[in-house]
C-alpha cells in the first residue's frame, strides 16, 4: 500500500514509498534520520515536532508524510549554512536559550518564521510566538532574550549589504 | 503512536471528493487542517477506511463579502481568520476568537470549517456561528442543501453532516453599519480548550438592539445558543436592566457538568458575567469604539 511521495527536506529531493498513515516526523526519523525533529508529547501540545513546511511551523506528529508531498520541508539540520551556524543557533548558544535542548529545535523553527514576518519583535511578540512550543527547563526567560539577539543579528547582516549598495550608487 | 491503516485520496476538485466520499460513504473522511483528526486517527478513536484529503483542492481558502453575505471557504485556516482585516475591522467576534484558538502552530493548519463539522463542544468557532446566525453550504455528489447552525449541532461531536457530504461554505449576513461583537474565553493557559467562552453579535438599529446573537461554549451537550437571552433583547435599549436580565438568561441556558475545570455554580456565572461584559464590549464597538 505504499505511495510515492518526493518531500524537498532542507533543500534536498527526496523520495520515498510511504504508508498513507506514516506521520512527517516518523519519516523525517526514521526514514531520514534526521533525529533533531523531537517528539514530546505525540499528542499535538508541545511544538517538540515543530518543523517548517513551505516555511510555516507545522506540528509533524500532526501531519501525513504523503501530505508534504512536492512540499519543502526544513528541520534544524536544515539551519547550518557551510559549517556555520544560523544566527538564530548561535543565539540560543551565547544566551543560553536551552538546557536539555529537547523544545530548542523546534523553538527555533518557530522563531525563525516569525523573524521573517516581524524583525524587530517584543518580547511580547516572541511569547505570543512561541506560545505553541513548551520549554520544561528554561522558565522561557533565555529563549525570549535568545530571539531577541538574533533579530538584531539577522537585522544586522540584513542592512550590511543593503548599505554597502548604497555607498557605491 | 500510528493510525490504523488507510487509503489516502488527494482529490484536485471538489467533485473528485464528492464522488469519493459517495463511493466510500461511511469509511470515507475528510482531512482538511487535521488538527482533531489526525490526534484522534492517532489515539484510535477513528479508523476510516479512506481519507479524502481537501487540502490538494485549489481555491477552498477564501473568504469575501459578496451581495450582502459573507463567504468563508472549508480552507480558510484559524490563522487567516486572526489576520483578517475584514474581520477585524466589521466582524469582532470572529476576529476576537480566531487568536484564541488553541496555539499558534495549531492555527496554521486548523480550519473554521473543520471546527465546525468537528463538533467540539468546547470549540469555539460553532458558538460564533451560532451568535452570527450562519448558513452552513452542505454538497455532496447527489445536491446542496443549507442548514442554520442552530439546526446543525445535534450532541457533542454529532452534526446534521452526512459522510457523504462536505461543509463547502459558510454564510453568514454581511455586517451592517451599527455591528459590534465580541468574544471573551476562560481558558487556564494559552492553547487550552475553554472552561467557559461567551459570543455576542450585535446590530443596533436606531438606538435600539435590531437583534443580539449570543453563542455559549463548554457548558452544554453541545456549542449552545441562547435565545431566551437573544429574544429579551430584540428591540430593547441597551442599558444596565437590559444587559442583567440578558445575562441573567444566557447563564440560565447553560448547561454545564462539573469537572477539573470549575464547579456548575461557578461555570454558569462566567456565562453570567461574560454575557454582560461581552454585551457592554459590542455595544461599544457597534457605536464605533473600542
Ligand atoms: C492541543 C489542541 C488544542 C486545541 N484548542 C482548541 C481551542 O481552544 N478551540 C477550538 O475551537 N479548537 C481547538 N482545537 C481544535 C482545532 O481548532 C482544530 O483545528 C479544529 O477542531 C478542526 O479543524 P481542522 O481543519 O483541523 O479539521 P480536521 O482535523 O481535518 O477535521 C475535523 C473533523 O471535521 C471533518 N471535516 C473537516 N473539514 C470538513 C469539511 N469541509 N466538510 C466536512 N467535514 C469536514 C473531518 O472529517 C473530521 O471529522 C485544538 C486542537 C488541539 C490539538
Ligand atoms: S510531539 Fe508533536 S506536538 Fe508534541
Ligand atoms: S530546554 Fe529542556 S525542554 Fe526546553
Amino acid at each position: 500500500m505504499g505511495q510515492a511521495i518526493t518531500v524537498t527536506v532542507n533543500g534536498e529531493k527526496r523520495s520515498a514509498e510511504v504508508e498513507p498513515r506514516l506521520l512527517l516526523v516518523h519519516f523525517l526519523r526514521e526514514k531520514l534520520r534526521l533525529t533533531g525533529t523531537h517528539i514530546g508529547c505525540d499528542t499535538t501540545h508541545c511544538g517538540a515536532c515543530t518543523v517548517l513546511v513551505d516555511g510555516t511551523p507545522v506540528k509533524s506528529c500532526t501531519m501525513l508524510a504523503v501530505q508534504a508531498d512536492g512540499q519543502q520541508v526544513t528541520t534544524v539540520e536544515g539551519l547550518v549554512a557551510g559549517g556555520v551556524l544560523h544566527p538564530i543557533q548561535a543565539a540560543f548558544k551565547e544566551e543560553h536559550g536551552l538546557q536539555c535542548g529537547f523544545c530548542t529545535p523546534g523553538m527555533m523553527l518557530t522563531s525563525i518564521a516569525l523573524l521573517k514576518e516581524n524583525q524587530d519583535p517584543s518580547d511580547d511578540e516572541i511569547r505570543w510566538a512561541l506560545s505553541g512550543n513548551i520549554c520544561r527547563c528554561t522558565g522561557y526567560m533565555n529563549i525570549v532574550k535568545a530571539v531577541k539577539s538574533a533579530a538584531v543579528q539577522m537585522k544586522a547582516a540584513a542592512e550590511v549589504p543593503a548599505a554597502t549598495a548604497a555607498a557605491r550608487s | 503512536m500510528l493510525p490504523a491503516p488507510f487509503e489516502y485520496h488527494a482529490p484536485r476538485s471538489v467533485d473528485e471528493a464528492l464522488d469519493l466520499l459517495d463511493q466510500f460513504g461511511d469509511e470515507g473522511k475528510v482531512l482538511a487542517g487535521g488538527q482533531s483528526l489526525i490526534p484522534l486517527l492517532k489515539l484510535r478513536f477513528a479508523s476510516p477506511g479512506h481519507l479524502v484529503d481537501i487540502n490538494t483542492i485549489k481555491d477552498l481558502d477564501f473568504i469575501e463579502e459578496r451581495d450582502g453575505t459573507l463567504r468563508i471557504g472549508p480552507l480558510f485556516r484559524h490563522k487567516a481568520a486572526e489576520r483578517s482585516s475584514l474581520l477585524a475591522s466589521r466582524y469582532h467576534v470572529m476576529a476576537d476568537a480566531a487568536p484564541q484558538i488553541a496555539d499558534p502552530i495549531i492555527r496554521n493548519r486548523g480550519t473554521i470549517a473543520g471546527s465546525v463539522a468537528h463538533a467540539d463542544p468546547s470549540g469555539d468557532w460553532g458558538t460564533v456561528l451560532l451568535a452570527m446566525d450562519a448558513d452552513l453550504i452542505l454538497r455532496s455528489k447527489k445536491g446542496t442543501r443549507t442548514v442554520k447552525a442552530r439546526d446543525f449541532f445535534s450532541g457533542p461531536f454529532s452534526t446534521a453532516l452526512e459522510p457523504t457530504e462536505i461543509l463547502s461554505e459558510i454564510r453568514i449576513p454581511a455586517a451592517k453599519p451599527m455591528t459590534g461583537g465580541s468574544y471573551l474565553k476562560l481558558e487556564r493557559k494559552v492553547g487550552d480548550f475553554a472552561t467557559v467562552a461567551v459570543a455576542v453579535h450585535l446590530v443596533m438599529d436606531d438606538g435600539k438592539v435590531g437583534s443580539a446573537g449570543i453563542g455559549l461554549t463548554a457548558v452544554g451537550p453541545q456549542n449552545l445558543k441562547a435565545e431566551k437571552a437573544e429574544a429579551s433583547l430584540k428591540g430593547a435599549r441597551l442599558d444596565d436592566a437590559a444587559i442583567k436580565q440578558a445575562a441573567a438568561l444566557a447563564a440560565e441556558a447553560a448547561d454545564p457538568k462539573a469537572d477539573h475545570r470549575g464547579s456548575v455554580e461557578y461555570k454558569r456565572n462566567v456565562v453570567r458575567v461574560f454575557t454582560e461584559r461581552g454585551l457592554k464590549r459590542a455595544y461599544e464597538r457597534a457605536r464605533g469604539g473600542g
